[in-house]
């Protein structure tokens, strides 16, 4: 695997997703899946998974916009935001998901504005890293794609 | 092997531990409940790597209709909320309904309160989303011994 320089570029990358609390252990999973009869099942949950939190995230963008909010829809949204985020692994997120969740239980109308704030950051900054990763997986060929660490 | 249609011998070499049941997975049945086609994209695979067929459908009213029109299942997978009518309500049809199926509900992690309300309606098992391998080898574990 060593004289594929690519490979091990990709190696580097996707260990530093997980090291820097980008990835949890839920990535892993989605990554066993995938073989050589679905070489891109990762991409495509994760695609998956921006298309469809694009919904929940306008949601509650709207939902933040009313006043006085509506602490029980705000939770509802995140509860299927965060539960998707699980999904991929993604450990970011997820945290400000269930941040999120205690200020709206809570009724902290200021702590949600700004967790949501956080969270949209973190969930645009992972969707870069995950699509210069997959960019790099594909240049460095479907023997690279999946790392099964034991 | 057994692994049915389109297994290739990377799927094999790449199944579970615990699966040695194989043989036995061929013939178990599995509906997928849940309005995240995410969760259903995933549970499916997982159910794929374990040579079981999934059925899928998006709501606890859909999974009762078909259970109504005869469709069997060994195993149903139920999301706790849904729109239309969500995992609890569905469960409690189910039952009354007669349908004795393994009936696990996978939920995000709600209060304790409403995993007990969601398990007193009729669940034989309630964990957490999503699935994993070893909790797919202990519901087959659990498949195996009542069959």
């Amino acid at each position: 695997m060593e004289r594929n320089p690519m490979g091990r570029q990709l190696a580097i990358m996707r260990q530093s997703l997980f090291d820097q609390g980008y990835l949890d252990e839920q990535f892993i999973q989605l990554e066993e899946l995938q073989d050589d009869a679905n070489p891109n099942f990762v991409e495509e949950v994760v695609t998956l998974y921006y298309r469809d939190s694009a919904r929940l995230i306008l949601n509650i963008e709207q939902a933040l916009e009313r006043k006085p909010f509506d602490f029980n829809k705000l939770d509802d949204y995140m509860h299927q935001f965060k539960g998707s985020s699980s999904s991929i692994g993604a450990k970011k997120v997820k945290a400000e998901s269930t941040l999120f969740r205690e200020y709206c239980k809570s009724g902290n109308g200021e702590g949600c504005t700004r967790t949501f704030q956080q969270l949209k950051k973190e969930y645009a900054t992972l969707r870069k890293k995950l699509e210069a990763y997959f960019q790099m997986a594909r240049q460095a060929g479907p023997m690279e794609t999946a790392c099964r660490p034991k | 092997m057994v692994l049915g249609k389109g297994a290739s011998s990377s799927l094999s070499m790449k199944m579970a531990d615990g699966a040695e049941d194989m043989v036995n997975n061929n013939n178990f049945t599995v509906l997928v409940v849940d309005d995240d086609p995410l969760i259903r994209k995933l549970h499916d695979m997982h159910l794929k790597n374990f040579g079981l067929r999934a059925q899928v459908v998006e709501n606890g009213k859909k999974a009762v209709d078909l259970c109504h029109v005869g469709a069997n299942f060994n195993l149903i997978l139920m999301d706790r909320e849904m729109p239309v009518m969500n995992g609890a309500e569905a469960t409690k049809e189910l039952r009354a309904m007669g349908v004795n199926s393994l009936i696990v509900g996978v939920t995000s992690c709600g209060s304790p309160n409403e995993k007990q309300a969601f398990m007193e309606a009729g669940l034989d098992y309630c964990f957490e989303k999503p699935l994993t391998p070893d909790k797919i080898t202990f519901l087959l574990q659990e498949l195996n011994k009542n069959n």
